[in-house]
């Protein structure tokens, strides 16, 4: 359940206020697979990184499962990221020196599991992404789909509540695209919250409920 | 997270880059090697000085003519000249019971000839007592035999450098030779010509203290080494030679005691400042290297913002972030003071193969300094970095790609 109220997000540029978010309200229950379009510079990404808590709202209040994340400090915002929210981008975002296994096993590790935990977590996600014979692979010796499929492995070993996907299939070709698109909707039916911001019209039409922003407002929610 | 993670994802980034990771290495271990060294080399120094004093005797007390301090009361407005130490001043020390021996000596350098061989030499009057003081040996022959040190017998020992210069291969025992206008029985030769502090024991004849004495025209000694029973006397006899002389020369003070605890004392504070002073010069290169990991760790920093966002959008903490980076740099330092070590060690091994007279040695002490000055400056120089990476804000460091 998130819960966003009155949201503010203003950036100086120059001297001059710019406002990439303002007054948004809205709400996602859970299990909902929600698109975020709209131009460049709408502010669709502010509002990601808003509800990622990769940034603070300078108005509003946020609230997270019953939680009033917009109040916590910096330590128990990581906590929050750590457990209820996995990320997705664009650019993939491994550690070129890092192998998949490492990559995927990187959430655990900062939480400090044990290894013995790890190997069998991390073995078990790499079998359902179908990446068990690209464990020791490093980024640079993996395809984009199969990138991309690293990175949704590593958002959602800790068994988030909710997934964040930045333009996830921005940096593939059409048919990996779809294809991760397809792995995201897996797993918003086995009942993750999936919010996905997108360009990609055909994309967008997938989701159930589509929100366009234009100069930092909700224009259109359906 | 568990320190084991911690170790091997920073040992991970650090490695990572070779040419960034080289280069701190070897600021490093310059560093920590030259001032492993130099501290080495100035302990060495030390030890070396204080070995030739010790060799010079142990529990030695040195009584000087003349006071080199002022005990305060009115100046000598009369010129006074000190008093002469004399060969009774000497006897007469003999007396106290905490002294075991004592040798008067008197040098000066005299031309000693066999033939027409004529060479210049160290001319030590003193008696049979010295050789036990100032430990000698003798390769030859006898020493100055005890008995009455007023009696100038015509006999002598000398060095083996002078023995060779002036006897060549044969031999020396029971040959005369010239000291001055007088002439001397060769009763023994010293031993390896070995250097005591600047004088040299090869290049030396001795002769008894009276013979000494008219030779050389005067009655006052030179100095007067004094040998106490145990090095608890020491104080106790220095007090006894004060009051004996005292009471010899009317009432004045006119004498100096050095005991050579005193001069070892000095020597070896002297050595330490000296090694302290070089090893913080030598400290310099430390901070140099430790800004150039300061250095090399911002722009790693800089490079890898996108992963420092993402590790934060994972759920890392600020305190993790500081973490993993100070450890990254704690690391590279302590891997370059290792190499530093080895380098340090090679190098001294180096100097010992190619100066075998001067004992070198690592002092032991010096590999836990150099680790721990690695360690500190690598945190120190480590922090700033860390805390730049940690305050990265990780929805501007995702937005590059």
């Amino acid at each position: 359940m998130i819960h966003l109220q009155h949201i503010e997000r203003i950036f100086l540029v120059g001297d001059e206020e710019v406002h990439a978010l303002s007054d948004v309200s809205m709400t996602a229950s859970d299990g909902e697979y929600i698109a975020i379009m709209g131009p460049s510079g709408s502010g669709k990404s502010s509002l990601l990184n808003i509800i990622g808590l990769l940034d603070r709202p300078d108005n509003g209040s946020y609230e997270l499962d019953g939680i009033k994340v917009s109040e916590l400090d910096e330590q128990q915002q990581a906590e929050i990221r750590r457990h209820k929210i996995g990320f997705v981008f664009q650019f993939f975002h491994l550690v070129p020196r890092l192998t998949a296994f490492d990559n995927i096993a990187l959430p655990l590790m900062l939480s400090g599991i044990k290894q013995e935990e790890r190997q069998v977590r991390v073995t078990a996600a790499l079998a359902a992404f179908g990446l068990s014979n690209r464990a020791g692979h490093r980024p640079d010796q993996l395809s984009g789909g199969q990138r991309q499929r690293v990175a949704i492995a590593r958002a959602t070993i800790m068994q988030p509540s909710v997934i964040l996907a930045d333009e996830p299939t921005g940096n593939l070709d059409r048919s990996s695209g779809i294809e991760v698109a397809e792995i995201l909707e897996e797993l918003n039916r086995q009942g993750i919250t999936l919010i996905m911001v997108t360009h990609d019209p055909d994309l967008g039409r997938r989701a159930r409920r589509q929100i366009l922003m234009v100069d930092g407002r909700i224009e259109h929610d359906k | 997270m568990q320190i084991r993670d911690i170790l091997s994802f920073s040992m991970h980034a650090a490695t990572a880059n070779r040419g960034r990771t080289l280069l701190m290495l070897l600021a490093m271990a310059i560093g920590v090697s030259s001032v492993v060294v130099l501290i080495s080399l100035g302990d060495s120094a030390r030890i070396y000085v204080i070995d030739q004093f010790s060799s010079l005797g142990t529990n030695l007390l040195i009584v000087l003519p003349g006071r080199s301090e002022t005990t305060g009361g009115p100046p000598p407005l009369l010129g006074e000249t000190p008093r002469d130490l004399t060969l009774e001043d000497a006897i007469s020390l003999t007396r106290a019971r905490t002294v075991r021996r004592i040798a008067p000596i008197i040098a000066g350098s005299a031309p000693v000839s066999v033939h027409n061989l004529e060479r210049e030499m160290l001319v030590l009057g003193s008696t049979s007592e010295i050789f036990d003081i100032r430990h000698l040996d003798l390769s030859q022959g006898n020493f100055l035999p005890p008995g009455d040190p007023t009696r100038a017998e015509a006999i002598c020992v000398i060095g083996l450098t002078g023995k060779k210069e002036l006897f060549g291969n044969q031999p020396a025992i029971g040959r005369w030779l010239r000291i001055g206008d007088r002439r001397f029985r060769v009763i023994g030769i010293l031993a390896s010509p070995e250097v005591s502090l600047g004088e040299d024991l090869g290049d030396m004849v001795i002769i008894p203290v009276a013979a000494a004495q008219s030779l050389f025209n005067a009655s006052s000694l030179f100095r007067i080494l004094v040998e106490a029973t145990s090095p608890e006397g020491m104080e106790q006899t220095r007090q006894s030679i004060l009051e004996t002389i005292r009471a010899r020369h009317e009432g004045e003070d006119d004498i100096t005691v050095i005991t050579q605890d005193a001069i070892l004392a000095t020597f070896d504070r002297i050595f330490k400042a000296l090694t302290l002073s070089v090893a913080g010069i030598a400290a310099i290169s430390l901070v140099v290297a430790g800004i150039m990991i300061m250095n090399v760790m911002l722009v790693a920093i800089s490079n890898r913002k996108t992963e420092i966002g993402l590790l934060k959008a994972l759920g890392a903490s600020k305190g993790q972030i500081m973490q993993l980076f100070l450890t990254e740099s704690t690391i590279l330092s302590s891997i370059g003071a290792a190499i530093g070590l080895v380098l340090a060690l090679l190098g001294i091994r180096l100097a010992a193969f190619l100066f075998p007279q001067f004992p070198l040695y690592i002092a032991p002490w010096s590999p836990a300094i150099a680790l721990a000055v690695a360690l500190i400056t690598g945190i120190i120089f480590g922090i700033l970095p860390a805390r730049r990476a940690a305050s990265l804000e990780p929805a501007l460091s995702l937005a590059r790609r």
